[in-house]
């Protein structure tokens, strides 16, 4: 889906739109603003599921710093949104959990700019609260009464594990290749396998229940999380705004302490 | 009077019209998966490894399903049908629950019973050794939760409508209450749990959520088609078409030639 | 089976609801009692707790000398443990097996083995008329040849008795009397008891070598079929043999009929002197019309508005009201010359020899 406009005239293009939109008088506008300066309207923002807990409190304050606009997340796979992303669902902002997702997205042409790496996510072996199998590192993985649960290849945990076994040179069997890293520790969580390979940030978010081992290899497979505006944003001013609290301190903050790597 | 209707005229178009929606909707879906099949590169695609493992593990495990929906549910149907006990009306809804319970959500609930640190599981892994999470048997358990309802509905529906004097006339030829159901009762109402039993191997085959939650994703032991395919709409949305449309083939082929007359009262 | 021995005796008593059936029974091996009355009379009910497909509320059964119901000892054998045979209103044959199968059905599951329990049923269609059917589906039968399906069906099982409940009811009226005549070779060939419940007085007289009268849960009449028909003790009776029947008091050749309309007391001069409460019959071929009062002979006439005509075989019967309601048979010649309709009044005569008069008594009789 390639248009004929290169993409800063999009962007132009776009704003003028908006812009007319809002000359057309009303006080109900969905898009665009008559004051300068102040953002307002629905903002639509696609991130992938790892991105939740974090996200949700940058849409607050980001919320809180511009009364006027409403912020709404559509938390999901990455492959996921970038499908409905390319099919055409309306969104402003996306926030992929790896490179590849989001390439699927500008490669269609959908993306308006260049994507940018916003945070880092790295894997962890977590393991019931207390670590009572005594798990230090991936080889203790490859014992075959411990049951582990992995992300299938094809979501982006998955792929940063295969990465990361390869690189230590353990040869592993989980009892499960989950559909996705929540699913996972999911599994953990309710006792039905002893270890799995998630990121940092998901143990961050489950809390006491699980405790997270790092290990060396994790270095090898770092995720980096890319994001963008989209081309046909319904409200691309709020959406660089948003995209730009996400890169700036406050976001970066809000990103570590969840547990990603920043900037 | 003006003949207007020939005899043997179609049916009246208010029945008609909806009629035709109701096709539509069903039917249009399917039609958008054709179109957007990769056709030229389907032959290669057809012979990727994994998919046959995917297919025979899931024709397999439903197949395991519904007989494990039969032995159970047939009696369970004849108890709700016949037989009068307090709290009939409270079973027969409980029976319901797996249809509205998310498919997740119950296999989050069979976890919690069968799983290992669940109330039977943890006595079966202890007393047998056995565990069913992230096992085949797992799958057909998962499938079997969720495609029951269907089995027992059907059943009691056609224990319902069989005459029940047929058993009076077996009772005075000497025939005991086992020997009246099993040679007249059953075969009496053989087309109605044929038909429930279809539906029922449906559902399990399309079964998706309790099954991945409940026993896990595993090429070869627990990877049915619907992971299969759920899995590759992550990477490459072709290949999921394609295992949709091989999952729709054989399963459509299967349903089609089962014989009318099998299916009918005689 | 010894022909003689009793192979019924029982005392059915089954509430339901409002209606209470209250019958004393009893068949000995080798005969053919027939179980008359009208609608809700309670004969399937009696059948039916024969059969053992309903409780006795009290009272007992005897089959074969075995107690099968005695609620006030709490026994009970269920229905497939009865040594019975049932043939069905609408003969409920397996729709799913032939007719061997229906028939080999009993045997085998009295314990005999397939090959044995189709011999038998090979045996007993063969006898039935229908060896060449064997192969058939109920379906593909007709009515009558279903009917004899459901006799050998439940025959196969050499049953002590055995219960027919409206056998003939479902067959057009030919094939009624072919199959009446048939049925009535196979019940005398039987030698355990047979219990036959219908409301047709032919099958009865027919069938039957004893007649058992039901109204309303209790026996009114019970009597060889000659006895019952020439002297009924109820309506009911009277209407099913086509009789005249009125209630009175005798004093020798004179009978005072009991609650006659409002036109009067009427009384009737008749054939034999009796005395007491007496029942007085005559049929509606002894009763003549006249335009006007007759003279000569007959000696009992009244006058009477017709209320209905109807056509009854080759004669035409005529309802009639006065001080007693009364039927007569006249042929269509008379009626015509009579100009007989409805609502017109004539004078009815009938002779005192062709009158009966019998005991009453306070409760209907067995007359043996």
């Amino acid at each position: 889906m390639t248009g004929f406009l290169t993409v800063p005239a999009r962007i132009a293009v776009g704003l003028a739109v908006a812009l007319a939109v809002v000359g057309c008088g009303g006080d109900d506008e969905p898009a665009g603003d008559a004051s300068p300066g102040a953002l307002s309207g629905d903002l639509t923002v696609f991130a992938a599921a790892s991105l939740t807990e974090a996200f949700t409190q940058i849409g607050e304050e980001f919320g809180a710093a511009n009364p006027g606009v409403a912020v709404t997340f559509n938390f999901a796979g990455s492959s996921t949104l970038a499908q409905q992303i390319n099919e055409g669902a309306p969104a402003d902002v996306f926030a992929s959990a790896n490179p590849a997702n989001m390439q699927t997205v500008t490669d269609a042409g959908n993306a308006a700019g260049e994507p940018t790496t916003f945070a880092r996510n790295q894997l962890v072996i977590a393991v019931a609260a207390g670590n009572p199998l005594g798990i230090t590192g991936l080889a203790d993985l490859a014992d075959p009464d411990v049951k582990v649960a992995l992300c299938a290849e094809q979501v982006p945990c998955g792929a940063a594990a295969q990465t990361a076994l390869a690189a230590a040179g353990v040869e592993l069997t989980p009892v499960t290749l989950e559909q996705d890293v929540r699913a996972a520790l999911s599994k953990l969580t309710l006792g039905e396998v002893d270890a799995a390979l998630v990121y940092r940030t998901d143990v961050a978010a489950v809390g006491s229940a699980v405790a997270g081992i790092d290990f060396p290899e994790a270095a090898s497979a770092v995720n980096d999380y890319p994001i963008v505006v989209l081309a046909d944003a319904p409200n691309p001013q709020a959406a660089a705004a948003f995209v730009a609290y996400v890169l700036a301190s406050a976001g970066q903050a809000v990103l570590a302490q969840a547990g990603f790597q920043t900037l | 009077m003006t003949a207007r209707r020939r005899p043997g005229s179609r049916a009246p178009l208010l029945l008609v019209v909806p009629a035709i929606a109701g096709l539509a909707l069903l039917v249009l879906p399917l039609a958008g998966l054709l179109i957007r099949t990769p056709w030229s590169s389907l032959p290669q695609r057809l012979t990727a490894p994994g998919i046959l493992d995917a297919l025979r593990l899931s024709l397999l495990a439903a197949t395991a399903a519904t007989l494990l929906c039969l032995l159970l549910g047939v009696p369970l149907a004849w108890l709700l049908a016949r037989a009068r006990f307090p709290g009939r009306r409270v079973v027969r809804a409980m029976v319901t629950v797996p249809l509205v319970l998310p498919p997740v959500v119950g296999g989050v609930a069979l976890l919690l019973v069968f799983g290992r640190r669940g109330i039977v599981g943890s006595w079966l892994a202890a007393t047998f050794g056995i565990t069913l999470p992230f096992t085949t048997a797992g799958v057909i358990l998962a499938e079997a939760f969720v495609a029951m309802p269907f089995l027992v509905i059907a059943v009691e529906g056609a224990l319902r409508g069989a005459d029940p004097r047929y058993e009076e006339a077996a009772a005075t030829l000497g025939a005991s209450r086992w020997t009246s159901f099993r040679r007249v009762t059953l075969p009496l109402v053989a087309p109605g749990i044929a038909a429930g039993a279809v539906l029922c191997w449906a559902r399990a085959l399309g079964e998706f959520g309790a099954t991945i939650t409940f026993a896990g994703n595993f090429p070869g032991r627990t990877q049915t088609m619907p992971l299969a395919v759920y899995l590759a709409l992550e990477t490459d949305l072709e290949a999921a078409i394609v295992l949709s449309l091989i999952l729709l083939v054989v399963s459509v082929t299967i349903l089609a030639s089962l014989r009318d007359r099998w299916l009918n009262s005689p | 089976m010894t022909a003689g021995a009793e192979a019924l005796a029982a005392h059915l008593i089954v509430d339901r609801g409002r209606f209470r059936l209250d019958l004393e029974l009893a068949v000995a091996a080798g005969e053919v009692v027939a179980l008359l009355g009208p609608n809700g009379a309670g004969k399937t009910t009696a059948v039916r707790a024969l059969a053992g497909l309903i409780p006795l509320t009290a009272g007992q059964i005897r089959l074969a000398g075995e107690t099968v119901d005695h609620p006030a000892r709490r026994i009970w054998v269920p229905p497939e443990r009865r040594p019975i045979g049932m043939v069905f209103q609408d003969y409920l044959l397996f729709p799913h097996l032939t007719a061997l199968e229906n028939v080999a059905f009993g045997p085998r599951c009295h314990g005999a083995s397939r090959a044995r329990a189709r011999a038998v049923a090979a045996d007993w269609l063969a006898r039935v008329g229908l060896a060449e059917h064997a192969r058939r589906k109920p379906r593909q039968l007709s009515g009558g040849q279903a009917q004899r399906v459901a006799l050998a069906r439940a025959l196969a099982v050499d049953p002590h008795l055995l219960l027919l409940d409206e056998p003939l009811a479902a067959l057009d009226a030919r094939a009624r009397l072919d199959t009446r005549a048939e049925l009535h070779r196979h019940l005398t060939e039987h030698p355990g008891a047979t219990l036959l419940v219908t409301h047709d007085p032919l099958d009865a007289l027919v069938l039957a070598d004893r007649l058992v009268i039901i109204e309303d849960g209790r026996i009114v009449q019970e009597g060889d079929a000659a006895t019952v028909t020439a002297q009924p003790r109820t309506d009911y009776v009277a209407r099913l043999v086509g009789l005249n029947l009125y209630r009175g008091h005798a004093d020798g050749h004179t009978v005072t009929i009991t609650g006659s309309g409002a036109a009067g007391r009427l009384s009737l001069t008749v054939a034999e002197p009796a005395r007491g409460e007496v029942f007085v019959a005559f049929p509606p071929a002894a009763v003549a019309l006249h335009p006007s009062r007759p003279a000569g002979s007959p000696r009992n006439t009244w006058q009477a508005t017709i209320t209905g005509i109807q056509p009854h075989g080759d004669n035409l019967r005529v309802q009639l009201a006065g001080p007693v309601v009364t039927a007569a048979d006249v042929t269509p010649a008379a009626a015509a010359q009579l100009r007989l309709t409805t609502g017109a009044r004539v004078w009815v005569a009938v002779k005192a020899a062709e009158t009966r008069a019998y005991p009453a008594g306070g409760e209907p009789l067995e007359t043996r």
